[in-house]
């Protein structure tokens, strides 16, 4: 493997990525090609498995261009179809089927996932090195140190501001546009955000809250409305806490177009018939909309602010390209991040742990809530 | 029971007209006016940032630094200068066509090797019944908890030396083996939710259809390819352009896993907020550059992406 991608590395940017899914599709026609066709009992099925294990350590070989490895594969390949060719002749082969489907996720999320995330857990009470033992020292540091207490206080603000703020406004517009003229229109403008990076937003964000000294025009969108109301200029990102509420704005503005698109949904699905219902009963627009349409939709409010409430968690790329964590404006996955950075590899997991814990409940709140709506229907 | 059950849709319309009910109709269309105001103003609020930025980054350095963008409408000082600096590496320090084309290699094995993995290992879990099927698949779907950050730093270390816990287990990746750290980050960070959302599509086909292709002689892989493949392009088209968007606008990963080399745009512009923050000019044709691309894959397909939206929200 590291020789093919070596051999790629060498290519041209663009051919890289042509390249490698080439291969890629090639491997998976081939496992999938295999699994049809290497169970099949007869002198057809011999044939193939035969010329399999010829053609393999060949591709193995001109791909790699290492010997080791392409005879590996030839004794493993020639093995496995001997067996295979038995067990063929009795009309079996179903495991090996089966492990031709799941063995590269499989062994993509062991070596990748969880053997990683055990290490991490275990590198949260080591020191920087990874070698010694220090129990609760990382997050005894943690929770000593004053910046580190603003970074947890932080975080605290982000999932309890930004998933409330998105989904609320979210819900409100959904409501306003319901079946309006021009419907269409009113979604795509909210929902285009939505494909702008975190990175690309800050940047839009800070044009908005540029700041200019009182005696200059205001550049900033922000300054020159505050301006126009006589208000002097502010720098919201130079000082805490409104650097952290200047940045959940930004936050905001890309999650409403989740929350308006997917309750928008489900608003439509309330039944008409209760609405009418309700209004012969003789209740108000207002009074539908929170007895009928709010617990109608209770299921989907949950998955939009439980899945808002990880995301602001887990919020980095706002932070390092608006503040970079300057002015008190450090998050969990920025501070884990700067640690990493600087070489503290236990303090970094520690925080990584920590922001591991916060986001438990919540996947646990969004499958119990998966699960009730699934037994309702 | 309500008047639900017993209310006809098709006899509606001969509901008795009453009087109250004209007037609430009348005080309807009044809240309607106004919710269609509200409306109004949010989409303008959401629309302006970005065209600020748009109009931002066809203005020259002097009108930028002494007046608002909202003033190039009637003072003008535009130019196309800005586009020309910034793929230009002498005047900004990055390379923003690199950038580009290194987002793109990135991006497009980012978002299809997770999805025939993912497609795989879904068939498996949906098709083939084997012991412990259930356990494992929750397993999966429970490595979704896995932030990026909880495994970063052993990823990291297995891709250079190829060691866990100290023992070497894979052969290591040359000092210059290109995007393979990145695409592997991508893949393997993927495949959790990516088998979920598949195995939910998947294992709704009707089983009709596999009975009778098992009847005709067909084994699980012209399944796979004959049904399976076919019938689930609508949820692999949405899932491919959420992975295409999601990786296209990720920056820790980048951080983190790619060489100076290889950096996408995401990493160049954050460089640039450093090194540039003050030529606001330059950066909001950067920024502008680097969404267009997502822009367009959204405008053309966002059919496909609400409705992978709905199934992600709805099914987990």
């Amino acid at each position: 493997m590291p020789e093919l991608f070596d051999w790629i590395a060498t290519l041209p940017v663009l051919l890289q990525g042509v390249v490698i899914i080439a291969v890629f599709v090639a491997v998976v026609g081939l496992i999938v090609l295999a699994v049809e066709y290497l169970p099949r009992p007869g002198r057809g099925g011999t044939i193939f498995r035969i010329s399999l294990a010829v053609l393999v350590p060949v591709i193995i070989l001109a791909l790699l261009h290492t010997y080791d490895i392409a005879i590996a594969a030839g004794a493993l390949v020639g093995l496995g179809l001997f067996l295979l060719d038995r067990r063929a002749r009795r009309g079996a082969g179903s495991l090996l089927q089966l492990w031709a489907f799941l063995a590269p996720a499989g062994a993509l999320l062991i070596l990748g996932l969880v053997i990683p995330f055990i290490r991490t857990v275990l590198f949260a009470f080591q020191d920087d090195s990874g070698t010694e033992f220090v129990g609760f020292e990382n997050f005894a540091w943690i929770f000593s140190n004053p910046d580190n207490l603003i970074t947890v206080g932080n975080t605290l603000i982000w999932v309890l501001v930004a998933p409330a703020a998105s989904t609320i406004l979210g819900l409100i517009y959904a409501v306003f546009i319901d079946n309006s003229r021009g419907e269409k229109i009113y979604k795509l403008l909210v929902f285009l955000p939505m494909a702008i990076s975190f990175v690309g937003a800050s940047i839009i964000w800070r044009l908005v809250y540029q700041a200019r000294p009182a005696d200059e025009a205001q550049v900033g969108l922000m300054n020159a409305v505050l301006g126009m109301v006589g208000l002097g200029p502010v720098d919201p990102l130079s000082s805490a806490p409104a650097n952290t509420f200047a940045m959940i704005v930004v936050f905001v503005w890309i999650q409403v177009g989740f929350a308006m698109v997917v309750l928008s949904a489900a608003i439509k699905g309330v039944p008409a018939e209760q609405h009418e219902a309700a209004a012969l009963d003789g209740a108000s627009a207002f009074r539908r909309f929170t007895q009928v349409t709010i617990p109608w939709i209770r299921p989907t409010l949950i998955v939009v602010l439980s899945t808002a409430s990880i995301a602001s968690l887990k919020v980095f790329d706002i932070v390092i390209a608006m503040t970079n964590g300057r002015n008190s404006s450090g998050v969990l996955a920025q501070q884990m991040y700067e640690r990493f950075t600087l070489g503290e590899n236990g303090r970094a997991a520690a925080f990584a742990l920590l922001l591991c814990i916060l986001v438990i409940p919540l996947i646990v709140i969004n499958v119990r809530n998966l699960r009730r709506s699934r037994e309702g229907q | 029971m309500t008047a639900s059950t017993v209310l006809d849709p098709n006899t509606r319309p001969n509901l008795p007209p009453e009087k109250p009910r004209t007037l609430d109709r009348v005080r309807e269309k009044l809240s309607s006016k106004t919710a269609t105001i509200a409306a109004l103003l949010i989409a303008i609020l959401w629309t302006l940032p970005t065209l600020g930025l748009l109009v931002s980054s066809f203005r020259t350095p002097d009108a930028v630094a002494t007046s608002g963008w909202w003033t190039a409408f009637t003072d003008g000082g535009l130019t196309l200068d800005n586009y020309e600096a910034i793929f230009d590496p002498t005047r900004v320090y990055v390379n923003i066509g690199e950038g580009l084309l290194n987002s793109l290699a990135i991006t497009i094995p980012g978002a299809i090797l997770p999805l025939g993995l993912a497609l795989l290992a879904a068939y498996a879990f949906a098709w083939i019944p084997f012991r412990g099927r259930n356990w494992i698949f929750i397993g999966i779907f429970a490595l979704q908890i896995v932030p990026i950050q909880m495994v970063m730093v052993p990823l990291l270390r297995l891709f250079s030396s190829g060691e866990i816990f100290g023992t070497v287990v894979v052969r290591p990746l040359g000092g210059d083996s290109g995007f393979a750290s990145i695409w592997l980050a991508h893949t393997i960070l993927a495949l959790p939710l990516t088998i979920f959302l598949l195995h939910n599509f998947i294992a709704s086909l009707p089983n009709d259809l596999f009975e009778a292709a098992r009847i005709d002689g067909a084994g699980h892989g012209q399944i796979f390819l004959r049904i399976v493949l076919p019938l689930a392009m609508p949820a692999i088209a949405s899932i491919a352009i959420f992975q295409f968007l999601w990786v296209w606008n990720d920056l820790l990963i980048a951080l983190v896993f790619s060489s100076s080399d290889q950096n996408p745009i995401t990493v160049m512009l954050t460089n640039m907020v450093g090194t540039q923050g003050q030529n606001t000019f330059l950066l909001s044709a950067a920024a502008f550059i680097s969404i267009i691309i997502p822009l367009l894959v959204f405008l053309g397909l966002q059919r496909y992406f609400v409705r992978g939206l709905l199934a992600g929200a709805t099914k987990g």
